[in-house]
């Protein structure tokens, strides 16, 4: 179970999952919840086939969905921030609407209703052979993957500069845990949260950019559910950038499993369970105490 | 001279959709002076800071802060000018160190981009020393005493350059010898030349340690002094408008059989600590037992086992011989407990619920106000209509949801609600906090009249003048132990706060065992 194609294809699962799981946690982690990762990735999807089936360049299709994730997620910012509206009410709405939305695009642009034409994809990214036997080992261990992988990778090791080593990151994190401390210091409550939020839609719609690219093309509700399993990693993970990727890799792992079981004897239900045991696990503080962010989810 | 005031408020008022919280109100204060303000809860100290430090709009009104005229400012732009405010509620995040909270929204940056720990560090460390705080700069918040939080805000203030620093009612929440320590770093501030705005309710403190005192009442100012030339009777008739009992009168208690006896009572807490160890007390009819302690060193946790809101793991509880240890809440209240909880809005009140419901809440189930399960609306109505008229509840109207009362009558009609009905034992926690003195006394001279009447009382208190001039005996608990007791009017506070902090706890809680062996021996006879 531990061949290499098997954790190559975990790498390539788990990277939406780690994209996402970073974007829930900026937002968490300035105080809002945002349930609405599920339809940001949908939307970013979306948006990066509909950009690179116009333009033939995928790189435009991730400045694509990278836009669309931030259009999504200002409506979960207004709602949430300005109107004080229930964030998980406000996150469940955005993600039926972008379901609803997603599809009926769908079949205006390609007179379908389930999926867009192909599209190219993006070329996986080596290391020049002509650079030695040292680039060559190098591409043999971790090459020829798509570069939103390795994208995937850095943003975890700069959320984490970010959130604890930047005045930015305090701010944030200060935001999540005592917004009315924050304001008393005369620091704006509601830029930080829109910061977190934007932050987050940034990465779930390039998350969302990665899963329509690798599958060369947007299928109807191809999220499937991926937006929720990224916001359970970040839990499970305790609100960190690296337990949240290393949450998502094991996640993508037991997707990837499950794939090559296909057929076998294990219903493949149980497989797609273990992302929720898990969190649930985590929850009832089995890994240890888990503290999320004290303001988690209050409007201010 | 306009230039030698620090600050000038001039006609500030503020309008709330229910009360006028400051009205008309004009402040001066002087270069270099400690300058109290003092008033009842909901007089409008609070909101007439919030308004000077820029957190709260004025409706009407001119300021001027440091010889510039303020309009429309936000809480940055008064730092900038040199105001700093330790908020009533700290405005500390728990998880992060002292030095992170100090440089919070002003954090000293190298390489264009990255916090830099060690300079925030050192400037923590030196502001500290200088003004001899004695602040860890890498200790988390949460595992500090209230105290030491309070000098991190201090310090937080010091390094944002303030030199004008509002305290809002910084002594509620400390011990005296915090307080007294408080009070030398306060003066040492002075010296350096800031000059400080200190809120309180605590009519000594402010003869101590102010140099003039602006006095507030219902959102107006009625009255600036000098504090050597006042007295704590002139102050509080200011503060309350008619001449106030500072103190009830009591009489010498008559006790009788014990009523409650606590013996060897242990529980553990949510993280697993042990919240209780082996406590053992005795109260007997017509005496009071005050309890005085810091915050947190299981209080709270001794009347909720008494009471039946918290398990114990070991030890019992008796009522006039009967065994409740463990027993639901409603069974122990029905037993002739009752109950005055620390936190109104949490466990006192439904908020939401009217007057006269919650005047009934406890007593709902009993035999007159229900029947067959349903509520008898007109009972309850007129349970109500005597309660208010015999507390003098304001407004008389029992259709009013609870929420719009003030916290003094929200007080009262907890107080109305528990003691009807005679009970043998009544435990009244933190029965005072937060309600105004016209409250205090009525609180205060109810207790008196139940134990007259024969109750055993359990005092539980933060309040060291309260837990004084109530109690018949002290008893102190420290760490989740009784850890001394002294019969009423033999100690003083000093001594009593020594005991509070644990630093005369060491020996005592070894003699307190002994004594506790000996009540619980009692306990079982009796
Ligand atoms: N944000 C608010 N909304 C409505 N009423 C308020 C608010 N803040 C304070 N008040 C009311 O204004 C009055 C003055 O409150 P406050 O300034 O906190 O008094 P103090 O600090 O003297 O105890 C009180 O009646 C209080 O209930
Ligand atoms: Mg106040």
């Amino acid at each position: 179970m531990f061949e290499l194609v098997v954790l190559d294809s975990a790498l390539r699962m788990a990277t939406p999952l780690i994209l996402a799981s970073l974007g829930g946690l900026f937002s968490e982690r300035s105080g809002v919840v945002n349930i609405a990762l599920e339809g940001i990735l949908l939307t970013g999807a979306f948006a990066s086939i509909l950009a690179t089936y116009y333009t033939g360049d995928p790189w435009v299709g991730v400045a694509a969905g990278i836009f669309a994730g931030i259009l999504v997620s200002l409506i979960h910012a207004a709602v949430t921030v300005i109107f004080k509206a229930d964030q998980i009410v406000s996150g469940v709405a955005i993600n039926l609407l972008a379901a609803g939305a997603t599809q009926f695009l769908t079949w205006i642009t390609w007179g379908s209703s389930s999926n867009s034409p192909p599209v190219v994809g993006m070329a996986p990214w080596s290391l020049p052979e002509a650079w030695g036997p040292v680039a060559r080992g190098i591409n043999v261990v971790i090459g020829h993957y798509p570069p939103l992988v390795y994208v995937a990778l850095v943003a975890v090791a700069a959320a984490h500069v970010v959130l604890w080593h930047t005045p930015f990151g305090l701010r944030l994190r200060a935001t999540g845990e005592h917004p009315g401390a924050v304001d008393a210091i005369g620091v704006s409550v509601r830029k930080m949260r829109f910061a977190g939020i934007l932050l987050s839609g940034a990465l779930a719609g390039l998350g969302g950019a990665f899963l329509a690219l690798n599958t060369h093309q947007f299928v109807k509700n191809m999220s499937a559910g991926r937006g929720y399993i990224a916001l359970a990693a970040m839990i499970f993970g305790k609100w960190n950038p690296v337990g949240a990727a290393l949450a998502c890799l094991l996640f993508g792992y037991a997707e990837a499993v499950q794939m090559g079981l296909q057929g076998q004897q294990v219903p493949s239900q149980f497989v797609q369970m273990i992302p929720y045991v898990l969190t649930m696990v985590a929850l009832v503080g089995v890994i240890g105490r888990t503290r999320p962010p004290a303001a988690l989810g209050k409007p201010y | 001279m306009p230039e030698k005031n620090a600050v000038e408020m001039r006609g500030v008022t503020k309008r709330y959709p229910r009360v006028l919280a400051c009205d008309g109100v004009d402040l001066s204060i002087r270069q270099g002076e400690i300058h109290a303000i003092i008033g009842e809860n909901g007089a409008g100290k609070s909101t007439l800071m919030k308004i000077l430090y820029g957190m709260v709009r004025p409706d009407e009104g001119s300021i001027t802060l440091n010889g510039k005229s303020l309009t429309g400012h936000s809480a940055s732009d008064s730092i900038r000018l040199g105001l700093g405010m330790v908020h009533q509620h700290f405005m500390l995040i728990d998880p992060f160190t002292v030095a992170e909270n100090v440089v919070l929204g002003i954090e000293p940056v190298r390489a264009g981009l990255f916090i830099d720990g060690r300079t925030a560090r050192e400037r923590v460390e030196r502001l500290s020393s200088e003004y001899g705080l004695a602040l860890a700069p890498d200790e988390r918040i949460e595992n500090l005493s209230v105290g030491l939080e309070q000098r991190a805000e201090i310090v937080k203030v010091l390094y944002r350059g303030a030199d004008i620093l509002i305290l809002d009612e910084p002594t509620g929440v400390l011990t005296p010898q915090e307080v007294t320590e408080l009070f030398v770093v306060l003066r040492a501030l002075r010296e350096s030349g800031r000059t400080i705005i200190f809120i309180t309710h605590k009519l000594n403190e402010v003869i101590e340690l102010a140099d003039r005192v602006t006095v507030m009442r219902d959102g107006r100012v009625t009255g600036v002094v000098s504090a050597a030339e006042t007295t704590p009777a002139e102050l509080a008739r200011m503060m309350v408008g008619r001449d106030v009992l500072l103190r009830v009168e009591r009489r010498e208690a008559t006790p009788g059989e014990a009523v409650l006896v606590v013996n060897k009572l242990s529980a553990v807490g949510r993280k697993g600590t042990h919240v209780l160890d082996h406590v053992s007390l005795k109260i007997r009819s017509g005496e009071i037992l005050g309890i005085a302690g810091v915050h947190g060193n299981g209080q709270t946790e001794l009347v909720d086992a008494i009471t039946g809101l918290h398990a114990t793991s070991s030890g019992n509880v008796t009522l006039s011989g009967t065994d409740i240890t463990n027993l639901r809440p409603r069974t122990i209240r029905d037993l002739g407990v009752a109950h005055v909880p620390e936190d109104r809005l949490e466990r006192g009140l439904v908020p939401e619920f009217t007057v006269a419901e919650n005047l009934l809440l406890g007593h709902h189930h009993r035999a007159g106000y229900s029947k067959r399960g349903l509520i008898d609306v007109a009972k309850m109505e007129e349970h109500a209509r005597e309660l208010i008229v015999e507390h003098d509840l304001r407004p008389a109207d029992s259709s009013i949801s609870a929420s719009h009362l003030s916290g003094g009558n929200q007080q009262k009609l907890i107080v109305a609600r528990e003691f009807d009905g005679a009970p043998a034992l009544l435990i009244a926690s933190q029965p005072t906090r937060g309600v105004d003195i016209g409250a205090i006394e009525f609180v205060h001279t109810n207790i008196l009249k139940m134990r007259d009447a024969g109750a055993a009382v359990l005092l539980v208190s933060a309040e060291l003048s309260e837990i004084m001039t109530l109690s018949d005996r002290i008893a102190v608990m420290y760490g989740g132990r009784i850890v001394q007791e002294f019969e009423g009017g033999t100690v003083s506070e000093e001594e009593l706060g020594r005991y509070m902090t644990g630093a005369a706890g060491a020996e005592a809680a070894v003699e307190a065992e002994g004594t506790a062996e000996a009540t619980g021996a009692a306990g079982g006879t009796a």
